[in-house]
C-alpha cells in the first residue's frame, strides 16, 4: 500500500504537472493543493483516468484557517509581582459577535475532500483554497460525483463558501432563517441568539444570547521535543 | 372533471417510521411520489465546533452521541486519527479489546436496526426478540465502563482499564427469586469474557430464529424485494459505504481492505449482495452478524489466553497509575498536565476511517501543534445515505419510503452531529 502511495504522488506529478500546485506527503496520507479555476478539470480527470480511477467522493468539507498555529495562553508578561490569566487571542467562545474580527485574510477557507480509489485501493485528499475576496465561492463538484450534493451544502451552511453551479444550495444543518455561518471561526461558540417559549406571546421568541462565554482550558502550544524529528522531516519534503 | 395536482405532504419531524427527526417533504402523484426532500439538522448540535473547544481526550464522549446505536464503533474512529497524528500505537491485547467491542457493537446496531426495521413493515415479534439479545451485550458495556450505552472506553494509546474479572449479578427482588434467580445469573458467575462466551454460543440460534420469522416470510419479502434498487456504479457515485454498498455487489469492507486493530488476526467473510434491492441489505446484514459473532469468538479466545497491558506506557498521553502518582513526584505531575491541559499534538492533517456498522466512520483532523483540534470534521455514514432519500423512493409508492429509511438504517445523531 505505501508503494501505491509513492507512484501515486509521481503520477500524480506527470499527469497533472503545473495544475496541482503542490503535493505534500504526511502521516502516510497525500495531499495535494489546486486552484479553483482547475478544481473540476483536475477531480473529473482523478475520476475518469484509469490510471487514478476514484471512483468515490468519501467527504468533503470546509475550513476557515483564522487563528491557525495560535496559542491564548500566553505567559510573556510573567514577572515577580504578578501573572495574569495571559489570556490573549480570539478563540472560539471568546469574544462577541460585534468584537469578531473581519480583516481579510488571504488563503484563510479551503474545501477539503477525500477520495477513494476502490479499484487501486488509495485515498487522496485535494484542498482548494476559496479566494477570500468578499465573496467566497468554488465551482461545485456534483457533476463529478453526485454524493458531492449534500457536502456541498453543508459546508455552504457551515462556512458561508459558494459552490457555484450547484443547483440546489440551500442550508442544510442549521435552523430555518438562520444568520451567519457557524462555523467560521469568527462566529461565537455561544451563538447569537437563544429561543425560549414566550407564556404572554403564546409563541416561541428569539432573543440575544443571555450567557458569558467562557473557556475554562485555554489552548497551549507546546512544541513537543518528541516529533521535531518528524517536523523537520516533513518540512524536508515539502 | 377537474384537474388532479401533485400534492405535498410532510412526513415528520415526529414519525415512528422517521427513526429519529427526520423531515421529509414527499411531493406525490396520487401515491406515487415524484420528489421527496428530506429536512435535516434538528439535531445538530455542532460536535465539530465543540471539539474544536476542547482538549483532544474531552471529545470522546461526544462521539458516544453522534451514532448513538454504534457507540464504541465511533470512539474507534476519533481515537484512531489520534493515535495516527501522535504516531503512537495501542497495545496488542487492546487492540484485540477494541476489535471485540467493535463487533459488539455491530451487533447492537444490527440488532437495533433489525427491529426497527422488522416494526416499520409489520413485524411486531422480531423488536421484542431483537431487544432482549441487546439486553446481553448491554450488560457488556456496562461491565466494562459502567455506562450502557455511551461508554466513552477507548482512549488514544489504548483503552481505559481492563476487562473486569467478575460479572454484576442480578440481586434478588420481588419477581426473580430462588431457583429464577440462579438461572438468570447462570452466565454471571465467570469473568466478562466467559459471559460473552455464553453470548455467543447463544447467539446464531437466535439468528436462525430471526431468519425463520422474516427471510421467506411472504409479507416481507413483497415489502423488501425490487424496493429501492441501487446499481452498483450509483451506489459509488453516491457516496454510499458499508452494508449499503455490499448490499449492491461491490465488495468493499475497510477491516479488510484497510486492516486496522486486530482484524488481520481474525479470521471472518464480506458477505456482498446481487441485486442492490432492500431484501439484499437485509441478507447483507443478518450475514454480518454471523460473521462479527465468529469474530468475538476468536478475540474471547485470544484474550483469555494472552493477558497484558490495554494502555501505553506513555504519560504524555495516558495518566499513570494511582500507586505511581501517589509515589512519584514526575508522575505526579505527568498526571496534573494530562488532566488540566491534555497533550499536544503535532501539526497535522489526518483522515482516518473505520467501518462503523453503518458504513465508513471517518474523522479529519487538523491538528495545529496544540492541546485542541484545529478542526474536526466527522464524516458520517448515514448523511451520504440520506442525501440519496430523493433518487431512491423517486416513482415508488409512499408506503416504499418507510422500507427505504429503515434499510438505511440513518441515525439522526451522526447526519446531524
Amino acid at each position: 500500500m505505501n508503494n501505491n502511495k509513492v507512484s501515486l504522488e509521481k503520477k500524480l506529478k506527470s499527469h497533472f504537472g503545473d495544475l496541482v500546485t503542490s503535493i505534500v506527503s504526511q502521516n502516510g496520507e497525500l495531499t495535494c493543493e489546486v486552484t479553483p479555476e482547475h478544481w473540476q478539470q483536475v477531480c473529473q480527470q482523478l475520476r475518469d483516468d484509469a490510471q487514478f480511477s476514484f471512483e468515490q467522493l468519501v467527504d468533503l468539507c470546509g475550513i476557515d484557517y483564522l487563528g491557525f498555529g495560535e496559542a491564548e495562553w500566553q505567559t510573556d508578561g510573567v514577572s515577580s509581582t504578578g501573572f495574569s490569566r495571559g489570556i490573549k487571542s480570539k478563540g472560539p467562545g471568546r469574544f462577541s459577535w460585534e468584537e469578531r474580527e473581519t480583516e481579510l485574510m488571504e488563503r484563510r477557507f479551503a474545501v477539503v475532500i477525500h477520495l477513494l480509489s476502490i479499484e487501486h485501493n488509495v485515498r487522496l485528499r485535494v484542498k482548494c483554497y476559496a479566494p477570500d475576496t468578499g465573496i467566497l465561492a468554488v465551482p461545485t463538484l456534483i457533476d463529478v460525483w453526485s454524493g458531492a450534493d449534500w457536502f456541498e451544502r453543508e459546508a455552504f451552511d457551515l462556512f458561508g463558501i459558494i459552490f457555484i453551479g450547484h443547483p440546489d444550495l440551500r442550508r442544510i444543518l442549521t435552523d430555518y432563517g438562520f444568520v451567519g455561518h457557524p462555523f467560521r471561526k469568527d462566529f461565537p461558540l455561544i451563538g447569537n441568539v437563544e429561543v425560549r417559549y414566550d407564556e404572554e406571546k403564546g409563541r416561541v421568541v428569539y432573543e440575544p444570547v443571555s450567557i458569558e462565554p467562557r473557556v475554562t482550558i485555554p489552548k497551549t502550544i507546546r512544541k513537543d521535543a518528541r516529533y521535531a524529528q518528524n517536523q523537520e522531516q516533513l518540512e524536508g519534503d515539502s | 372533471m377537474s384537474e388532479i395536482k401533485n400534492y405535498t405532504i410532510n412526513f415528520g419531524p415526529q414519525h415512528p417510521a422517521a427513526h429519529g427527526v427526520l423531515r421529509l417533504i414527499l411531493e406525490m402523484d396520487g401515491e406515487v411520489i415524484v420528489h421527496a426532500d428530506p429536512h435535516v439538522g434538528l439535531l445538530h448540535r455542532g460536535t465539530e465546533k465543540l471539539a474544536e473547544s476542547k482538549p483532544f481526550n474531552h471529545s470522546i464522549g461526544y462521539m458516544d452521541r453522534l451514532d448513538y446505536v454504534s457507540m464504541m464503533c465511533n470512539e474507534h474512529g476519533y481515537v484512531k486519527s489520534i493515535e495516527k497524528l501522535l504516531n503512537i500505537e495501542a497495545p496488542i491485547r487492546a487492540q484485540y479489546i477494541r476489535t471485540m467491542f467493535d463487533e459488539i457493537t455491530r451487533i447492537l446496531n444490527h440488532l437495533m436496526w433489525i427491529g426497527t426495521h422488522g416494526l416499520d413493515l409489520g413485524a411486531m415479534t422480531l423488536f421484542l426478540y431483537a431487544f432482549r439479545e441487546r439486553e446481553y451485550l448491554m450488560d457488556c458495556y456496562e461491565a466494562v465502563s459502567g455506562a450502557r450505552m455511551h461508554a466513552t472506553y477507548y482512549r488514544p494509546g489504548g483503552v481505559y482499564r481492563d476487562l473486569p474479572d467478575y460479572m454484576p449479578k442480578h440481586a434478588e427482588s420481588k419477581w426473580t427469586k430462588g431457583k429464577n434467580l440462579k438461572e438468570v445469573n447462570s452466565w454471571r458467575e465467570g469473568s466478562l469474557l466467559d459471559f460473552i462466551e455464553h453470548f455467543t454460543d447463544y447467539f446464531p440460534d437466535r439468528i436462525a430464529e430471526y431468519n425463520t420469522l422474516l427471510t421467506d416470510n411472504r409479507i416481507w419479502k413483497q415489502r423488501t424485494v425490487g424496493i429501492g434498487v441501487v446499481s452498483p456504479e450509483r451506489a459509488l457515485q453516491l457516496g454510499f459505504t458499508g452494508p449499503m454498498l455490499r448490499g449492491s455487489g461491490v465488495e468493499w469492507d475497510l477491516r479488510k481492505k484497510q486492516t486496522y486493530a486486530a482484524y488481520d488476526k481474525v479470521d471472518f467473510d464480506i458477505p456482498v449482495g446481487v441485486n442492490g434491492d432492500c431484501y439484499d441489505r437485509y441478507l447483507v446484514r443478518m450475514e454480518e452478524m454471523v460473521q462479527s459473532n465468529n469474530i468475538i469468538k476468536q478475540c474471547v479466545k485470544w484474550l483469555k489466553e494472552n493477558p497484558g497491558p490495554v494502555m501505553l506506557d506513555d504519560y504524555k498521553v495516558a495518566p499513570p497509575s494511582r500507586d505511581t502518582m501517589k509515589n512519584d513526584m514526575e508522575s505526579l505531575i505527568h498526571h496534573f498536565k494530562l488532566f488540566t491541559e491534555g497533550y499536544t499534538v503535532p501539526k497535522g492533517e489526518v483522515y482516518s476511517a473505520v467501518e462503523a456498522p453503518k458504513g465508513e466512520f471517518g474523522v479529519y483532523l487538523v491538528a495545529d501543534d496544540s492541546n485542541k483540534p484545529f478542526r474536526m470534521k466527522i464524516r458520517a455514514p448515514g448523511f451520504a445515505h440520506l442525501s440519496a432519500m430523493n433518487e431512491m423512493v423517486k416513482g415508488s409508492m409512499l408506503a416504499d419510503v418507510v422500507s427505504v429509511i429503515g434499510t438505511m438504517d440513518i441515525v439522526f445523531g451522526e447526519i446531524d452531529r
